[in-house]
């Protein structure tokens, strides 16, 4: 079998490693670089967009590096991309996060904050005055994803099956964004989206253990069609 | 269908090797933080803690590369607590692999750092360790404060509005720990993790005192706990991680399966 190359975005916002030594772990004929050089990302068979932190430094950081045109090119070029966390919310059009910022506009949708929602309001009340606590905020830990669609990113995993997450805010798509997996806390939102050659997640694959674990082998074999 | 509460073992590592022990009937070297923390991804923890105990300089950089290997192989989250005092031992732990880091006393000498790590790594990631006693007397309010040194040192600061303001520096996450029931094996301080959990908005990880099974469900339903940590019910193989599940899915708390 030849090998392939996949490139992970690097814009200098956190721990890639783990991305890298999990693609890793599932692909042995993959070559996993983490790369911030162009021609690398471009002349990859597939590539990883990850995110993690504040958006509006994550754009900042995006766009300095001209990666916001590269995203697209990949988004375009028909190759198979994963975007994960906040390289989900950064597809979005726009983030409530930090006053509010653009962001790429890959897929239609918008990122919003849990506690700016009256839903989650209400409901974190009502888990106060059951349980003594309040919905925490990030939403951190297990949950489970209800899968939208099939999907080749979905090949063997069942749908309910929880994944890891820690984030925020969260996506709400638009008309034109596929849902792929939603999940609820507090409210019911979107949490995994699928568009094309494009699967996004806002949980952690490369955290979440054996489902994880073969949502990236599904994606280290995707052709990139749904 | 809802967000599961977790249940955290604990590592104390000293110079790349775990102490206090860990007893799996059939692991090959117990004191191999590699081998456990495989071992406990296997059994179904949610994330594994890692505490470096380790005082001299050499020995942490053992401890870092302990961390690449775990992170290698163990694919679920790992936070990394113990001499966490300036940005660059955050990066360093955050590029070996760890996903969170757990700061405890630099937090009190300086929160201003608690502030500036947020900023810079993101909340997600960073987790202030309270080790909180009762300092109130019998039939007073309950009143916790903190103290630091391994619990001998009073520092004067409320625990309750300790943990405010970490959260409002910008502290993703609360590892709470009972001075007074670490040890014990008699259970969490209930009262302390209640009052901590629903005065802030972020979560927090309930540690110190566990016995027994009903120890961590009463962590979740009566302290109002996202996460239970434990260590030597787990070590000593008193109890698997899959029996905790068990135990907490039978009184009605959602987990992991």
């Amino acid at each position: 079998m030849s090998r392939q190359q996949l490139a992970i975005i690097d814009y200098g916002m956190g721990n890639l490693h783990s991305v890298s030594s999990a693609v890793q772990h599932v692909s042995a004929d993959t070559d996993v670089v983490i790369t911030r050089d162009h021609e690398v990302v471009k002349n990859a068979d597939r590539v990883i967009f990850p995110g993690v932190g504040a958006i509006r430094d994550c754009m900042a950081e995006i766009r300095k590096l001209g990666f916001d045109m590269l995203v697209q090119e990949q988004v375009q070029s028909g190759k198979p991309v994963l975007a994960i966390c906040v390289g989900m919310q950064a597809l979005m059009h726009r983030s409530e996060e930090n006053g509010g910022v653009d962001c790429l506009g890959v897929i239609d949708g918008e990122v919003r904050f849990f506690s700016a929602s009256e839903t989650f309001q209400t409901a974190s009340d009502a888990a106060l005055s059951e349980t003594g606590a309040r919905l925490k905020v990030p939403h951190m830990g297990w949950n489970q994803v209800a899968q939208s669609i099939t999907h080749p990113l979905w090949h063997n995993i069942e749908s309910n099956t929880r994944f890891y997450f820690v984030h925020s805010y969260y996506v709400a798509l638009g008309e034109r964004g596929q849902e792929a997996g939603r999940s609820h806390y507090g409210l019911d939102f979107s949490t995994a989206a699928a568009q094309n050659n494009v699967f996004a997640t806002q949980f952690h694959p490369e955290k979440s253990h054996a489902a994880g674990l073969q949502l990236l082998r599904n994606f280290v074999s995707w052709d990139g069609a749904q | 269908m809802a967000l599961a509460k977790r249940i955290i073992p604990c590592l104390d590592v000293d110079k790349g090797r775990v102490v206090k022990g860990v007893q799996f009937v059939d692991i090959r070297d117990a004191g191999d933080p590699v081998e456990v923390a495989r071992r406990y991804n296997e059994a179904g923890a949610d994330e594994i803690t890692f505490l470096d105990i380790t005082a001299s300089h050499e020995g942490r950089d053992t401890t870092v590369h302990t961390v690449e290997k775990i992170a290698a192989e163990v694919f679920i989250p790992l936070t990394v607590g113990g001499g966490i005092r300036e940005l660059k031992d955050i990066r360093t732990m955050l590029n070996a692999g760890a996903d969170k880091v757990s700061i405890n006393s630099a937090a009190v000498s300086n929160p201003e750092f608690v502030r500036a790590a947020s900023e810079r790594f993101g909340a997600q990631c960073i987790v202030v360790a309270i080790d909180a006693r009762r300092v109130s007397a019998e039939g007073e309010a309950p009143r916790w404060e903190i103290f630091t040194h391994g619990g001998r040192k009073p520092t004067g600061i409320d625990a309750v509005e300790w943990a405010r303001k970490m959260a409002d520096y910008g502290a993703g996450e609360i590892l709470l720990t009972s001075m007074d029931a670490d040890g014990t094996k008699n259970g969490f301080d209930l009262p302390l993790t209640r009052a901590v959990s629903s005065a802030v908005s972020i979560p927090v990880i309930a540690s110190g005192g566990v016995g027994n099974l009903d120890h961590l469900a009463d962590g979740v339903t009566e302290g109002g706990a996202d996460a239970v940590l434990a260590a030597s019910i787990f070590h000593f193989g008193e109890y698997s991680v899959a029996e905790a599940k068990a135990h907490m899915r039978g009184r009605g708390i959602e987990v992991r399966d």
